[in-house]
Order: structure tokens, then sequence, then C-alpha cells
């Protein structure tokens, strides 16, 4: 069945679509939840809301404002960046680690990675450091191309192609 | 169009990454529908994120959808996806229910209300007999007890015969020596006027001598007929006089109405 009649299924209500949409990009949502904040248990707990808060806003989504998976994004960076801005987060973090992705690598390499996943560290191999920030902010943070241009002080024109060449570099590591 | 200077551009990436705004989103979504290439390549994109962020969950695994559910179903109720406008079966059903239940109540109602009725009528009717059943057994025991005195050998019948001022009244004595008590038989005896009970005598001839046995009070047909009265006396004769209400110390003879001797 493919992904856009799951949609539609999803969209009318189906909990079935929803639960081969949520075995789909469950893992990927919590991955970028966990990126944000840095927190096991809570990231699995923002992981549950986001998706409670996906089911709620099925009928919101529509295929003009962009990619299925860019939506799921998007509810899940807002939701994780909300939880990060909370008091109770502050009080428990820190000192949080700027290094983009670090944090993960160290906790993954630690852990055996599971068998039908690729580790982070051949994801992101040979990835410089100006990719991993700009990775960072783009697909975790939510910013826009002005907003990125600004931050890192680059032309605009620059963060398209610097950006294009930083995921062809992680398609290359997954052969894509 | 360049489709390859297109996709170069980068533009695609931002696209997934839904950094840009409406306008340019629809744009790409056009050309994506219109140019398979376009389409292909924002897949390999995705793909690309989809690895970068399945990888970044590292060891954890994603929560159960169970622990979902529950929030999903709650969520269901909460916000109807499509609103249906269905006929309210269910709620036609309940009123109509409920009226029938109603009415039945009222039936049931109605229904014990007669049978408490027909209880108390009933209990009534019990009452009645058991009185009248009393009444007659009282009857019966009186009747025996008479009988008994009668077939007695030791009771003799003494007839009163009519006197001059009612020659058709009659009167019977059973008198028995040994229990030394009277019955004495009305029968015959005419209802006496108002204010005025007839009143028994023993009399012993010589000489003449009346002691009262007691006043006969309420003869009639409706009345009783039958009194027993002690009788300790020897008598030779009893007599039957009418005197007023109550009786009198001594007879009147004026008013004998019968009487006879106790000899053979």
């Amino acid at each position: 069945m493919d992904t856009n009649t799951l949609i539609t299924q999803f969209q009318n209500g189906s909990v079935q679509a929803f639960e081969k949409l949520y075995e789909m990009y469950g893992q990927n949502i919590l991955g970028v939840i966990n990126v944000i904040l840095k927190d096991e248990v809570r990231s699995q707990e923002i992981c549950q809301d986001v998706f409670v808060k996906v089911w709620k806003n099925a009928s919101q989504y529509n295929a003009s404002k962009g990619r299925f998976f860019t939506w799921l994004l998007n509810i899940a960076r807002n939701a994780a960046i909300d939880e990060l801005r909370s008091k109770s987060h502050k009080q428990q973090q820190k000192n949080l680690s700027t290094d983009y992705f670090v944090d993960i690598l160290e906790t993954e390499e630690a852990d055996t990675p599971s068998l039908d996943s690729i580790g982070l560290s051949k994801v992101l191999n040979g990835l410089k450091d100006k990719c991993r920030e700009i990775i960072s902010l783009l697909y975790f943070k939510g910013y826009t191309q002005k907003e990125v241009s600004e931050t890192l002080d680059i032309p605009l024109g620059t963060v398209k192609t610097r950006n294009r060449n930083c995921i062809a570099q992680i398609r290359k590591n997954c052969d894509l | 169009m360049d489709i390859e200077k297109y996709i170069a551009s980068g533009i695609l990436e931002l696209y997934v990454a839904g950094s840009l705004s409406e306008s340019e989103n629809l744009e790409v979504l056009h050309n994506a529908q219109q140019y398979p290439r376009i389409q292909e390549e924002i897949e390999k994109i995705e793909q690309a994120l989809l690895q970068l962020t399945e990888a970044s969950s590292g060891s954890l695994k994603k929560p159960a959808f169970e622990t979902i559910i529950p929030n999903v179903q709650e969520s269901e109720k909460v916000i109807p996806l499509k609103p249906e406008h269905k006929t309210p079966w269910g709620t036609y059903v309940g009123w109509a229910a409920a009226l029938f239940f109603g009415v039945g109540l009222f039936w049931f109602y109605n229904q014990n209300q007669d049978l408490e009725n027909t209880i108390q009528v009933t209990k009534q009717n019990i009452k009645i007999l058991n009185d009248t059943v009393s009444a007659l057994e009282t009857a019966v025991t009186d009747t025996q007890k008479v009988l008994q005195m009668l077939r007695d050998q030791n009771t003799k019948v003494v007839d009163l015969g009519g006197q001059t001022v009612a020659p058709e009244a009659y009167a019977k004595v059973y008198w028995n020596q040994d229990t030394q008590k009277v019955i004495v038989d009305t029968q015959g005896l005419p209802e006496p006027p108002d204010g005025y009970d007839y009143q028994i005598w023993s009399l012993t001839l010589e000489p003449l001598t009346p002691t009262s046995l007691g006043v006969l009070s309420d003869v009639g047909q409706d009345g009783e007929q039958l009194f027993e009265l002690p009788n300790t006396n020897a008598s030779e004769a009893f007599g039957i006089t009418l005197e007023p209400d109550g009786g009198s110390e001594t007879p009147t003879l004026e008013q004998l109405y019968t009487l006879g001797t106790t000899a053979p």
C-alpha cells in the first residue's frame, strides 16, 4: 500500500493506517526529539505526545503544505523546542552541549547499534562541522533559509547549496 | 525548465526541511507532479533524512503504539472526524421504552389498587363470616345445653296455661331439681308492650308465697325465647306476670299471663 493511500485512510480516522504510519516514522521522530532534548526518558514521553497530537490534528495535513514527513518533523521539533524552553527542562539540563550530534554519537557508540538501521557514525561519516551545523538548524531546529543565513552570516544562496552538499554526503554514506 | 539545474539549486532539500514559503512549497509540489525526476530526488532526500533521524534515536526504542492508542481513542470522541447526521434511533427507542415503561407502571399501580380493594372487601367478609360462625357456635352450645337438660331424667316439664289477660298465651318451664336450674320457654307469650318485661315467679300454694326467679327481658320473635335461671325453691307452681321494666318486688296478679303447677 503506498504512503499516500495510508495518509488518506489515516485522515479518515483509520487507527490501523495510523499504526502503519507510526511504524514508518515513529523511530525518526523519536530521533529528532532526542537530538533536541538530549534526554532519553523525556524524548520518549514527548514522542508519545507528538503522535497523539498528530492524530488529533490529522485533518490539518494537506499535501500542498509539503511532505507528510515534513509535517511530522515540524510538529515534533516544535514540541521538543517547547519542552526545551520549559522550566522543568532547564533545571534538569544546565550544561547543554552545543556540539551537534556529538552527545548522541557518544551514546550510540557506547551501545550496540541495532541491526536494521545504519549507525549515526556511518550516516555522518566525513561530515564537516559546518554541515552538522546547517543540518541541525534546518532540520532539527526548523530555521528558515533567511534565519540560517542571518545566524551563520552567509548569503541566502549559500545556505541552499551548502545544505545540498551536506545532504549529498549523507546520501553517499547511505547509498542513496 | 532545466530540471538538473533546479535540483542542483538545493531547493528540494529545503522543501523537505519545511523551510520554504507556502508559494514555494506549491511550486515544488507542482514540479514534482510534473517531473518524475524531481519527485524521485525529493524521495531520496527524504530517505537520507529518515536515515539520519532514525540513527539519531541511538539505542532508544520508540514507545509501543499501544501507549498512544488510549489517548488516541479518547481524542476520537472529542474530535469527530466526520460529523454524522444519522437518525437517532437509539434516542427514539429509548423514549419509546420509557413511555412504555411509564404506561406499564401506571397499569400495575391500578391493578395493585384493585387488588388491595378486593383484599379489604374479602377481609371484611371473612370477619362477618367469623362473627356468624362464633354466634352460631354460641347458639349451638346453648341449644345443646338446653337439649341436654331436657333429656335429663331429673328434669320436670311444667306447662304454664294462659290466664284471664291472655287466654291464648302459654309457656313451659323445665325444672331440674338436681342442678336447681330452670329453663323458661317463652315461645307462647305475646311480645310485651314498651316499658314492660315479663317476670317469672316460683309459688308455694299453702299459703300462697311468690318468690321472684328473675326478669325475662327482651322476650319476642326477634329476641330471647329461652331463659336459664337458678331455682332453689321447693316450687309448687310457676307464674309469669307482666311487670314494669326491671321487675317488681311482688307479682301484679292482675297481669298474670300464664300459670302452671309442678304436680302432675
